[in-house]
């Protein structure tokens, strides 16, 4: 076994392709481990957690590029580096052949020569550097949606007191997804366009309801992201703020549905004074807040993001007089649910009895814990909200355990879960095989950004788990998400899963499954 | 008011992850994709401060421009370095780059000094040489603190000759010795018999004839010779062959006239013609004299100066007085002669990144088709690296003009604020020399300005305007 290592001066690429080129390395023949980053202080800590680390990447600065390998022998090592040149070169040349350099600036400045009408900046640099290039996007009067994370707080509060002054929106820091004027931008489903309006500082929370609004035949005005920290005491809802604001104004949105983990109590405050000046009925779904909160304040109060989206939909297609069937569409489901999880628990092995669920989505695992709060216990998540439990080790699941993959310690130096499905896919095997696993929830989520096969990359391991226990899933997205929503489910359920129309509805019938085996 | 935008179309500029842009693509969206890279880090006090202060900088960057632009080089004369350049002394040794003490120096710098005083007579052997070199009695200075520039190791002793140029518009001087040929000669650090006798002709013969015919012209239109070069494959650095031949067509009819031998008339116009280089001293006297006019404007950030001396890399910038910033020189990509490569390459030397902080060589790289290998092999290489270059400059230049880019100004007046904001490096073409001193030249090739003079010129500025001059 040996280390080598080799610096690129001065050049740069993103972190995505360094990634693949990462990947297809470690894929290499006597290749044991490859990472291919820029020469960061965090990113020397990883290499030097991961052993990867040489002498020579002492003389690495931030802009130099680091190719570090483990190998079985000095060849395999070589040819790894050598593989990595080659890689890369042909990046560069596929970038410079692909346009000439007018149609490339590196700068800010120079693109807005070559786009003029440009309105809006979307931002996915490194952290530490995004907060300048946002600043220098609204100092040129461009909107922006910021969705790199790691940007310091002090850096989100100034920015965002900034773009407030300049009548400008600032959606982020960690703003995953928005859908402005028809959009995608980041992370985000295709949907129809209609009469909804949505503020939401719960990314995959904002593409669940406008995937299920659309699936239910509405349609989106505008999805604004604000980046979860915007309803924190600190930040003070500045961005929630504004987008409420907007979309009053806005003459294309008629139903206002906001979403978001439960604000700060101050933030709350200023949001129910802005929420009074406004005529336009709105829908709020604060996962995990005490239905209280809301009372008397006119706002329609749910539960959960299908509760939300379809209460939005049924105040978009029938007004305040709609909203009397939601309770009747809900009970539907419920009824679905509860038949459903006695076919699935009545094949499950005696001695099972817990439930497994692993998310790329964050908002669906808070989702989820709301959800199971005084139905499963004890719960544990690597994300505990609602009556969660800390786990203690995120990579070993304990009774009733529901994890966030795309938080940090799993996506430090890797691409996040929604498009890198490989971690996950290892997880379901491990969990089905645990003896004690009676039912494995899942969360698969579509459009743009994400991971362009997901059936074909799930099916085989989904039937795998699938002799062991209850896989349960939900898909977020559309028919007219590139990956198309209904040959996904129909592929999940060939391979074994039962898939609910919502994350929720999974949720539940998970729970149900569960119930049904404790019964004595 | 945000709710404007929900009623015009969508333009999205996107600054990070590539396949954003195919999202938006794919849903017909207008967006265009910026090829991002890391910004140079600057002490975030210095960088809100300046911020602060960005009118006044603008406007002190506009006057230095203008002034830059304005400026009109000649060539008025000739003389001998002790008697032309101010400050020159006998004992004093005027290299490229920085200042640098004798220990730093590295070799080719050396080889050049050890040449210069044995053409002095000061020294008769190699080893006397760098005795004397070292013993405290001669001392050293940057070209560019005595208005000079000089190629390469840039060394200029006292009896050798210069051009004397002037700018016509403001009144300053420049001063810069003659360029020796290829191959082995003194500014790549060879020292050998041939290059001291060339030397010594060039003060005897070559000096004497030009003087003459440039006095019988009175002066010879630099700017023009430059701006008409470019126009005819040239950048002034590292092409200099159709600058030469106008340089030669001018003087000609002059030497012809003024000198007293047909031989030594011969001689003298065979030496030019032989010498595609022999523009480049010029080339780069007359963007000094543009630039130092330029100079002492406080609050801006244009550069003056980017000059190396094999060791460093230094940067002076217009509002930050005479103050050097500077690191490491780093080593060219080149194409290198025969038998040698980068490992016998020294780093990055020689006053000639003048050019480039005027606006010429590797600013003006798309104008010099013939010598794309050194940028990758394709003109579009060289259109692309011309066209990055206006990203980080103040304006763009009135006289000289690039055809391939419909007459448009090559790129004037580096922006030090834009260099690291953006992390765009400027471009510099160059020729390379062998790390050991005597050998000379081993190749020519391009390279990027390293960052950290640019990072400090910042910090500088700041610390000076903060200081409140």
């Amino acid at each position: 076994m040996l280390r080598k290592g080799a610096i690129r001066k001065g050049e740069y690429f993103d972190s995505v392709t360094l990634m693949t080129v990462g990947r297809e390395l470690s894929g290499m023949r006597g290749v044991l481990d490859a990472a291919v980053v820029m020469g960061t202080r965090e990113n020397r800590a990883i290499l030097e957690n991961a052993g990867l680390m040489v002498p020579e990447f002492s003389s690495a600065g931030e802009a130099d590029l680091m190719v570090a390998v483990k190998a079985v022998d000095e060849k395999a090592a070589s040819s790894a580096v050598a593989a990595v040149d080659a890689l890369l070169d042909a990046v560069k040349k596929r970038k410079s052949a692909a346009s000439p350099s007018e149609a490339r600036p590196r700068s800010l400045d120079a693109a807005l020569k070559v786009l003029p009408g440009a309105d809006l900046a979307l931002i996915s640099v490194a952290g530490r550097f995004a907060g300048q290039e946002a600043r220098k996007a609204l100092e040129s009067g461009l909107h922006v949606m910021l969705f790199s994370d790691n940007v310091p707080l002090e850096t989100e509060i100034e920015l965002k007191r900034y773009a407030r002054e300049r009548g400008l929106l600032l959606m982020g820091p960690d703003c995953g997804t928005a859908i402005i004027n028809g959009a995608p931008l980041g992370f985000a489903n295709v949907v129809r366009r209609g009469d909804i309006g949505i503020v939401a500082a719960a990314g995959t929370g904002l593409q669940e309801v406008s995937s299920i609004l659309s699936c239910e035949g509405a349609g989106v005005s505008q999805a604004i992201g604000t980046g979860g920290r915007d309803v924190k005491e600190n930040v003070g809802g500045i961005m929630f703020l504004e987008g409420i604001k907007a979309l009053a104004q806005d003459e294309g949105t008629k139903v206002l549905l906001l979403v978001s983990k439960p604000p700060a109590k101050s933030v709350l405050k200023a949001v129910l004074a802005k929420l009074k000046t406004i005529k336009k009925p709105v829908v709020a779904v604060f996962l995990g807040a005490e239905p209280e909160l809301l009372k008397g304040t006119g706002i329609v109060a749910a539960q959960t993001l299908e509760e939300g989206a379809l209460a939005a939909v049924l105040l978009s297609k029938e007004g305040k007089k709609g909203l009397a069937s939601l309770k009747k569409v809900l009970a539907g489901r419920r009824k679905q649910e509860l038949s459903a999880a006695k076919k699935a628990g009545s094949r499950l092995k005696k001695g099972r009895r817990y439930l497994r669920g692993l998310f790329s989505g964050g908002t669906f695992c808070a989702e989820a814990q709301v959800l199971f709060k005084g139905r499963l216990t004890p719960l544990y998540s690597n994300a505990p909200t609602a009556g969660g439990m800390a786990l203690e080790d995120s990579l070993t699941s304990r009774e009733h355990t529901v994890v966030d993959l795309g938080e940090d310690e799993f996506t430090v130096g890797r691409p996040h879960p929604m498009i890198d499905y490989s971690l996950r896919n290892r997880r379901i095997l491990e969990e089905s095989k645990d003896p004690a696993a009676a039912v494995l929830l899942l969360d698969v989520v579509l459009g743009y950004g994400s991971n362009m096969r997901p059936a074909q990359e799930l099916v085989p391991v989904l039937r795998e788990a699938a002799k062991r226990v209850a896989v349960v899933c939900s898909v977020t997205g559309t028919p007219q998400d590139p990956q198309g929503k209904l040959a996904v489910e129909a592929a999940l359920r060939k391979a074994g899963a039962v898939v609910m129309p919502t994350n929720a509805s999974a949720c539940r019938l998970a729970a149900d499954i569960v119930e049904t085996l404790e019964a004595p | 008011m945000i709710s404007k935008l929900f009623k015009q179309d969508l333009n999205v500029v996107n600054i990070g992850l590539a396949s954003f842009k195919e999202s938006l693509d794919s849903a017909r969206v207008q967006v265009v994709h910026m090829d991002w890279a890391p910004p140079i880090q600057v002490d975030g006090a210095a960088l809100r401060f300046l911020r602060s202060r960005k009118s006044a900088i603008e406007a002190a960057n506009k006057r230095v421009l203008a002034r830059i632009l304005a400026g009109r080089p000649s060539l008025i004369g000739l003389g001998k370095a002790l008697d032309a350049v101010p400050g020159m002394k006998k004992n004093l040794i005027l290299h490229a780059g920085p200042p640098i003490t004798w220990e730093r120096m590295c070799g080719p710098m050396k080889g050049a000094i050890v040449g210069a005083l044995l053409y002095e007579g000061l020294a008769g052997t190699r080893e006397e040489a760098e005795r004397l070199a070292d013993s405290g009695e001669i001392e050293y200075s940057p070209c560019h603190e005595h208005c000079s520039v000089g190629p390469m190791a840039g060394i200029v002793s006292a009896s050798m000759p210069v051009f004397i140029v002037r700018n016509e518009e403001f009144g300053n001087h420049s001063y810069a010795t003659l360029n020796e040929g290829l191959g082995k000669v003194l500014r790549y650090g060879a020292f050998g018999p041939e290059v001291i006798a060339r030397l010594k002709w060039m003060e005897k013969v070559l000096y004497p004839t030009l003087k003459a015919a440039v006095e019988r012209l009175g002066k010879v239109d630099l700017k023009s010779i430059i701006a008409q070069a470019l126009h005819m494959g040239d950048e002034v650095h590292n092409r200099n062959r159709a600058a030469t031949s106008l340089l030669y067509r001018a003087l000609a009819p002059a030497v012809v006239r003024t000198c007293g031998d047909a031989e030594t008339a011969a001689k003298v116009l065979e030496f030019i013609q032989g010498n595609d280089h022999f523009f480049l001293n010029l080339s780069m006297a007359a963007s000094k004299a543009a630039l130092d006019a330029g100079r002492g404007i406080e609050n801006s950030s244009v550069a003056v100066v980017m000059a190396r001396n094999g060791t460093d890399f230094g940067v002076q910038l217009a509002g930050t007085g005479g103050d050097w910033f500077t690191g490491p020189a780093a080593v060219p990509d080149a194409l290198f002669f025969p038998g040698f490569s980068k490992k016998d390459a020294n780093p990055d030397i020689g006053d000639s990144a003048i050019t480039e902080t005027g606006g010429l060589g590797g600013f003006a790289i798309a104008a010099a088709p013939a010598i794309v290998q050194f940028v990758g092999g394709r003109v579009a290489d060289a259109f692309d690296y011309t066209r990055q270059m206006y990203e980080i400059t103040a304006g763009e230049n009135n006289v000289y003009q690039i055809p391939g880019l419909d007459f448009r100004g090559t790129p004037t007046g580096i922006d030090a604020l834009k260099v690291v904001s953006t992390g765009i490096l400027p471009f510099i073409d160059t020729g390379v020399a062998h790390k050991e001193p005597g050998v000379g030249q081993v190749g020519a090739g391009v390279l990027s300005a390293p960052a950290e003079p640019f990072r400090k010129a910042v910090e500088g500025l700041a610390a000076r305007m903060s200081k409140g001059f």
